[in-house]
């Protein structure tokens, strides 16, 4: 390859907005749920149904393009999307076109040491569809409207980006600013955040841009990162072949690692686009805006600041205690309980994250509550339980948030401070290894650890490893 | 007692003294039904069991002071585009030939929490697409004054019905006048609120930004009323205005002193029925006479509606009319491939030749390219229309103007020429496009003794002035053009 080329990316992101209700109903947006129970006349399009709009979606819309820098349209409309498809009960997606909730923005983002700004094009509010079951052994379709009405926001990004690694870097800080922003989740997996990514290449230096594909289906980071690579490859080879790229949807097969082509330019539908005329326009005062803005929590980068500076702890653990929302709670909210902030940060960074990583779970998922883990911390800190057996504990805090103090005692859990009774115990164990202590007191400082362990087997672990060292001492001088 | 000649309120009225019972005024209707409903055809449905049932019910609740209203135990047969749980509604399409909805649409409800017992559902225009409820898959309702000619559309069966006494009063739906027209051919009075008035939750859309429901009866009280009872603000419906001015029965009073009229020259002008026009403006000097200030001026961009409204209302139900599809609910063709012949073949068979033409329309004036040039020109037309009526309201307290522009046409002779047909809208419409209220009310008949209907429109929220002009024409007239039941037998002999 003589050429050199460079890859431009937009995106589109979806994200599933965090409200209890659909956007135009009373029904509930809770994910799972057997299916058509969270439905009604309006998310299901019966005939003579009509939407009226959730204030809260709007609300976090305008959170969500505020904190992205976007002037938000103080007179904003909804319209129709028409198609047909059995999981869009009318038939037609109400969305925006013509006047979206935000426009002209942007993200900061950074990739290694540099610093860089994508543009945000516009941001709107739209409605989710259904889910449709294929049923290969019933030979059917089957719809579940549950998810009919959950309330979106597609963010649409300028074609800023031009790597993978840029483009991470903008999902996360999505991720992070909407999540800070308590708007959504932001789960790929569970599909509440999506991406589709628009890419094309060109040669380094060129003002063109070439024709670009959009790529759909990708459901992980993991999965983005590959599918670019992949295109941009497949992209490039074509234009080295002499050959032309062509403006279509393509479908990303995580597995094959390929994408396939859906649908060209020739056949996309014609939407037919127009005001939705049961919904009337949303006024946005600026005082609705001011207040919006006043209730903005502190986002990441100001709440890493704040932690290195009040809690005096690293900036690698304010790093990744501020990279998740629900870490940052947890760890304020702990810390308030027991005031040993550094403690707290371990607890989380160490423990914590090794237990989400063996459970493939994100620290969203988090189960157990502060006051629990301040428990756990303070009986540690106490000696009442060893740091093994801390760590037990900790699991099953953080499996089924326990009670430390509770299952300490139920489980007879704390650490043997009983002089009387260890002394009996390292008594039987010096008569029963007469080679050890005739090695340390030959000056082999080894063998003491060897009869600290056989005292601390016997009693289970629950001894203070620092108090049997020091009683062996002076019953061995 | 002569049930069937009483209005809505004296029917109320009787049976709130203890005169009738509910049980009798429903047998009274059905038992008319029975005489003429297959002459007319006003109804696609009529549910004898639950009228009885519910009559019963409604009797308990007047005793028990439940239903205090002036409607409680009146019969009424509700146009069948307004759901109505657990009893059919068809739009009187094939698609929704099985449609038994979930829910009861807002605007019945407002009835029934009054004591209203409802006969049955009435035909229409298929979808409410047409003026002459020829185009319904139930067969044609036929005019009970001429069974030869057509009672006028859409909501041609609620007005046929009033007028062939089975039923009191009726309600029907005005998208571009659906109860104005029908009312005028069928001599009954029917009335467009203001759009917003009444709840739009529940009625299956044809042009929502247009549509409105409205009460048809056979007097001027019976529809203020009617409407009284069925306005209400509704949360469900993001269209539906707060008001507090819905006491439209204390206005009625005969009494238009210093009323001011405008009557629009460009309304009586070509393309007028000479039969038509001059009991309408003998009306206005009926209305002069008794004190109020009849003036002609140019109203202006008449000829803009028809195009304005027709690009508008078949976009939206273009949009609209997408649900039926045979995937959720109503007609599925019987053998198909793939999702996409199911969609064409449901749709193909499902709809009627009327509606299948508005919703290529439709679909064509939103086509990207096309969007600019049709729907966004006929929405400044429509702006424009609306300006025109507001700057005639700063002169005038309300417009009088014809209903349509002849009286009710043979069977049979509309359909083969849709664009007169949509020419015969021309008189209503712009009401619609403007979201004002109209009332027609008989003031006459031609030649062949076919009712002709006068048409008040009024500035938005200014229901009680149309009230009130409409009542004291029918106070000094005595509500001589008012159908009756004498009338229905002899069409009904002529036929036989």
């Amino acid at each position: 390859m003589s050429k050199q080329y460079e890859t431009v990316i937009g995106l589109e992101v979806h994200v599933e907005l965090a409200t209890k209700t659909k956007i135009f109903c009373s029904c509930s947006t809770e994910f799972g749920g057997a299916p058509n129970t969270h439905t009604c006349p309006v998310c299901t399009g019966m005939p003579g149904a009509l939407p009226v709009l959730n204030r809260q979606v709007v609300e976090y819309a305008m959170a969500v393009g505020l904190a992205a820098n976007c002037k938000i349209t103080q007179v904003c409309k909804f319209d129709r999307k028409n198609y047909f498809y059995p999981d869009n009960p009318q038939n037609y997606q109400i969305s925006q076109l013509y006047l979206p909730i935000a426009r002209d923005g942007y993200v900061e983002i950074e990739v290694g040491d540099t610093k860089k700004k994508v543009r945000i094009h516009e941001m709107h509010m739209e409605e989710d569809a259904g889910k449709l079951i294929h049923d290969e052994w019933e030979d059917c379709s089957l719809v579940d409207y549950n998810r009919s009405g959950v309330p979106l926001i597609e963010i649409v990004s300028e074609p800023d980006m031009r790597s993978a690694e840029e483009v991470i870097a903008y999902l996360e800080k999505l991720r992070m600013i909407c999540q800070y922003l308590g708007a959504s989740d932001c789960k790929l997996q569970e599909g509440s955040m999506r991406a589709d990514v628009n890419l094309s290449v060109r040669e380094v230096g060129s003002k063109e841009f070439g024709t670009r594909t959009e790529m759909k289906n990708l459901n992980s980071f993991k999965a983005i990162s590959r599918a670019i690579e992949g295109e941009r490859a497949r992209q490039i080879e074509l234009l080295e072949e002499g050959k032309k790229v062509i403006q279509e949807t393509r479908r990303w097969d995580d597995n094959k690692e390929y994408s396939y082509a859906m649908r060209s330019k020739e056949d996309a539908q014609d939407y037919r686009y127009f005001p939705e005329p049961d919904l009337v326009p949303i006024v946005i005062s600026d005082e609705w805006i001011e207040n919006v803005k006043a209730r903005q929590p502190e986002l990441r980068t100001e709440k890493l600041e704040r932690y290195k500076r009040e809690y005096d702890i690293p900036q690698y653990d304010a790093e990744i205690i501020t990279g998740s929302k629900k870490m940052a709670d947890i760890f304020e909210a702990t810390t308030a309980i027991c005031g040993k902030p550094k403690k707290v940060s371990n607890w989380l960074m160490v423990e914590t994250m090794r237990l989400l990583n063996e459970n493939g779970q994100e620290p969203a998922d988090i189960r157990f509550s502060p006051e629990n883990l301040a428990k756990l911390i303070n009986l540690a800190d106490a000696g009442t339980i060893n740091s093994s057996v801390a760590k037990e504990v900790f699991e099953k805090v953080f499996a089924e948030d326990v009670d430390p103090e509770k299952y300490v005692e139920e489980n007879g859990l704390k650490t043997v401070n009983d002089e009387g009774a260890l002394r009996e115990i390292a008594a039987q164990v010096i008569a029963a290894n007469p080679k050890a202590v005739e090695d340390y007191k030959g000056g082999k400082e080894k063998a003491l650890g060897a009869l600290v362990g056989q005292i601390m087997k016997a009693m289970k672990g629950k001894a203070n490893p620092g108090m049997v060292n020091q009683m062996l001492r002076d019953m061995l001088k | 007692m002569d049930i069937l000649s009483m209005t809505a309120l004296e029917l109320g009225r009787k049976i709130k003294a203890k005169e009738i019972t509910v049980k009798e005024a429903v047998e009274a209707c059905l038992k008319q039904i029975d005489k003429v409903e297959d002459k007319v055809n006003s109804f696609v449905t009529i549910d004898r069991e639950k009228a009885f049932n519910r009559a019963e019910e409604v009797q308990r609740g007047i005793e028990d002071g439940t239903y205090t209203g002036p409607l409680a135990g009146v019969p009424v047969a509700i146009k069948d585009n307004m759901c109505t749980k657990g009893m059919l509604t068809t739009c009187s399409s094939r698609i929704l030939e099985n449609f038994n909805p979930t829910y009861t649409a807002e605007a019945v409800l407002n009835l029934e929490k009054a004591g209203a017992v409802i006969i049955g559902k009435t035909n229409m225009d298929e979808f409410a697409m047409g003026s002459t409820t020829e185009t319904s898959y139930y067969g044609e309702t036929k005019n009970p004054w001429n069974l030869e000619h057509v009672p006028g559309g859409s909501s041609g069966g609620s007005c046929a019905a009033v007028a062939a006494m089975e039923v009191p009063y009726a309600l029907g739906s005005d998208t571009g006048g659906s109860i104005r027209q029908p009312s005028s051919y069928c001599g009954v009075v029917g009335i467009k609120p203001t759009y917003g008035t009444v709840s739009r939750y529940g009625l299956i859309a044809y042009g929502s930004s247009l549509d409105q429901i409205g009460p048809i009866a056979r007097d001027v009280s019976d529809c203020a009323a009617i409407l009284e009872t069925i306005a209400s603000h509704d949360v469900k419906d993001s269209t539906s205005m707060e008001r507090t001015d819905t006491d439209f029965t204390s206005v009625l009073v005969n009494d238009v002193k210093g009323m001011r009229i405008g009557i629009p020259q460009d309304y009586f002008s070509e393309g007028l029925d000479p039969e038509v026009a001059e009991p309408i403006l003998e009306a206005a000097k009926v209305l002069e006479e008794a004190g109020a200030s009849v003036e002609r001026f140019d109203l202006g961009l008449v000829t803009y509606a028809i195009p304005a409204y027709y690009v508008i209302a078949s976009a939206e139900a273009s949009s609209n009319l997408a649900r039926f599809d045979g995937v959720k609910y109503g007609y599925r063709t019987a053998d198909y491939e793939e999702l996409h012949g199911m969609y064409k073949k449901t749709r193909s068979e499902g709809f009627g030749p009327e509606v299948k033409r508005r919703i290529m329309l439709g679909s064509f004036v939103l086509s990207s390219g096309y969007y600019d040039a049709y729907y966004l020109k006929a929405l400044k037309t429509k702006a424009l229309i609306k300006k025109a009526f507001d700057q005639a309201f700063t002169k005038y307290d309300m417009i009088l103007a014809p209903a349509a522009p002849t009286t009710a046409p043979k069977l049979g002779s509309s359909l083969s020429d849709p664009l007169k047909m949509y020419l015969g809208d021309i008189y209503t419409i712009s009401v619609n496009l403007a979201g004002l209220p109209g009332i027609s009310i008989p003031v006459g008949r031609d030649s062949k003794g076919l009712p002709v209907g006068m048409q008040l429109i009024g500035d938005c929220f200014q229901e009680k002035k149309l009230f009130r002009a409409a009542y004291t024409y029918e106070c000094l007239t005595q509500k001589k053009w008012i159908s009756d039941y004498d009338k229905t037998q002899t069409a009904g002999k002529e036929e036989a």
